[in-house]
C-alpha cells in the first residue's frame, strides 16, 4: 500500500470510531440514563464511498415509538459533527434482547431508580416469577403490579419492604 | 398476479394492525388504569409487528406500495386477517379471551417461523416471538383471575370463551397459499401447532375453573376477505385520515 493510501486508511477508520463515538452517546429519549450505545441499540457505523454515514440500529421492541426519535437524534448529532450526510438502517436479525446490556448500564439503571433485568432472557419460564430487587432498598420482598408500564421495556412493581413502587427493565 | 409469499406476509400484518387497532379502542377506557397502559402496550406491540411485516409485504409486492398504503387503502373485502381478531372487544372478558386464544397460537407459530427459510418473515418472528410471551401472560393470567374469581367474573369469562371459540378454528386453516409456502419451508403448518395451543388453553382454563368447548363447527371467511358486519366499521375509522385526507403525512 502507498503511503498516502495508508493514511487515507488511517483517516477513515478514525473517522468511523468518531462517528460511533458520537452515534453510541445518543441518549435513550425514555430512559435518558442510557444511551444507544449501553443499550445495544446501536448495531453498526460505517462511512460510505459517498462520504455518508450509515447507521445500523435496533429495535428493542417493534412497536417502540422511542425508535424513530433515536433516528432523528442520530441525524442531528452525526451532522452537527460536521459528517456530510447520515443514512440510518434498521436491522431486525439478531433480536434485540436486554442480555447485551453492560453490568455498568445495569448499575445507570439501579442508581436511576429502574431494577435492572433479572437472569438471562433466554432463560425465561413462560409463567416463571422473576425475582427482582427493589433498586431503593435492594429488598427481594417484591411484587408485580403490571407486566406493562410507562414503556415498552418496562413492568411496574412494588417494594413491600420499603413500600416503594419502581419500574423494572424487563429481562427481554 | 400476487405471490404467495406477499398473500401470507399481508395476512399476518393484518391479523397484527387489526389487533392492535382493537387493543388501541380500549386506550383511555380500560377498567384501571395498570390495564389501560397495558393493553396500549400490548396494541403497541402488535402495530410494530404490523409495521414491519407491511413493509416487507411492499417490498415483496415490488409495486411501489409502502406500510401506510397497504394498510390505509385497502378495501374490506382485500383483508385477509382472521375473524377473531376483528371481533369487537366488548366486555373485559371478551378482550381477554379473543387474546389469549390469539397469543396462545402466535406464540409456538412465531417461534416455528424464526426457522423460516425467508430471512425477514424470520427475523420478524425472532422479536415477535418474544412479545408473543408477554401478551399469552397477560391474558392467561387475567383468564385465571377472572374465572377463579367472583360468580359475575366467572359467568362473564365463560361467556367470552364460549362466544370467540368458533373464531378459533381459522387459525389453523390451510390453503393452497399456506400450502405451497411450507412445502418450501417459508411458512408455519398450523396443525404443528395445536397440540400445544390446546395444551396451553387447557392448562389456563383448568387453573381458572373454566371448560374449554369441544371442538365444533367453526367460522370461516376472514381469510378470503369475508368479514363480520362490524369490520367495516373498524376500517372506517381506523382508515379515516388516509380517505379523507389522501397521501397525508405526519
Amino acid at each position: 500500500m502507498a503511503t498516502d493510501q495508508r493514511i487515507a486508511a488511517i483517516d477513515t477508520a478514525a473517522a468511523r470510531m468518531r462517528a460511533w463515538e458520537i452515534a453510541a452517546e445518543v441518549p435513550d429519549p425514555e430512559v435518558p440514563v442510557l444511551t444507544i450505545g449501553d443499550l445495544g441499540v446501536l448495531r453498526d457505523v460505517r462511512l460510505m464511498e459517498d462520504g455518508a454515514v450509515e447507521v445500523d440500529i435496533t429495535p428493542t421492541y417493534t412497536g417502540c415509538p422511542a425508535m424513530s426519535v433515536f433516528t432523528m437524534d442520530i441525524e442531528t448529532a452525526l451532522l452537527k459533527a460536521g459528517f456530510p450526510s447520515v443514512r440510518i438502517k434498521t436491522v431486525l436479525s439478531p433480536a434485540w434482547t436486554t442480555d447485551w446490556l453492560s453490568d455498568e448500564a445495569r448499575e445507570k439503571l439501579r442508581a436511576y431508580g429502574i431494577a435492572p433485568p433479572a437472569g438471562k432472557a433466554s432463560r425465561r419460564a413462560l409463567f416463571g416469577d422473576d425475582e427482582v430487587a427493589c433498586p431503593r432498598c435492594g429488598s427481594l420482598a417484591t411484587e408485580k403490579v403490571s407486566e406493562f408500564g410507562s414503556t415498552a421495556c418496562k413492568a411496574l412493581w412494588r417494594c413491600t419492604a420499603c413500600a416503594e413502587p419502581f419500574d423494572y427493565f424487563k429481562c427481554h | 398476479m400476487t405471490s404467495d409469499l406477499f398473500t401470507y406476509t399481508l395476512r399476518l400484518a393484518d391479523d397484527a394492525a387489526i389487533l392492535g387497532q382493537r387493543l388501541g379502542e380500549w386506550c383511555g377506557h380500560a377498567p384501571t388504569l395498570e390495564e389501560d397502559i397495558g393493553l396500549a402496550n400490548v396494541a403497541l406491540d402488535h402495530i410494530g409487528q404490523a409495521r414491519n411485516l407491511y413493509s416487507y409485504a411492499g417490498e415483496v409486492e415490488g409495486a411501489g406500495r409502502d406500510e401506510d398504503q397497504l394498510c390505509f387503502l385497502r378495501k374490506e373485502r382485500e383483508f385477509g386477517n382472521c375473524l377473531l381478531v376483528e371481533q369487537p372487544n366488548g366486555d373485559f372478558a371478551q378482550t381477554i379471551a379473543r387474546q389469549l386464544f390469539f397469543s396462545a397460537f402466535m406464540l409456538p407459530f412465531w417461534r416455528k417461523l424464526t426457522g423460516s427459510r425467508d430471512e425477514t418473515l424470520a427475523a420478524i418472528a425472532a422479536k415477535a416471538e418474544k412479545e408473543a410471551a408477554y401478551h399469552l401472560r397477560h391474558s392467561g393470567e387475567w383468564t385465571i383471575r377472572l374465572g377463579d374469581g367472583t360468580a359475575e367474573s366467572r359467568a362473564r369469562m365463560q361467556d367470552a370463551i364460549d362466544l370467540l371459540w368458533p373464531y378459533t378454528g381459522e387459525l389453523f386453516e390451510v390453503d393452497g397459499v399456506v400450502e405451497r409456502l411450507v412445502a418450501d419451508g417459508i411458512a408455519v403448518d398450523p396443525e404443528t401447532i395445536r397440540d400445544e395451543w390446546h395444551a396451553t388453553l387447557r392448562r389456563v382454563c383448568d387453573d381458572a375453573t373454566l371448560t374449554l368447548p369441544p371442538v365444533g363447527w367453526m367460522q370461516s371467511g376472514g381469510r378470503s376477505g369475508r368479514h363480520s358486519e362490524s369490520f367495516g366499521h373498524l376500517l372506517s375509522e381506523m382508515q379515516y385520515m388516509q380517505r379523507a385526507y389522501p397521501g397525508m403525512r405526519w
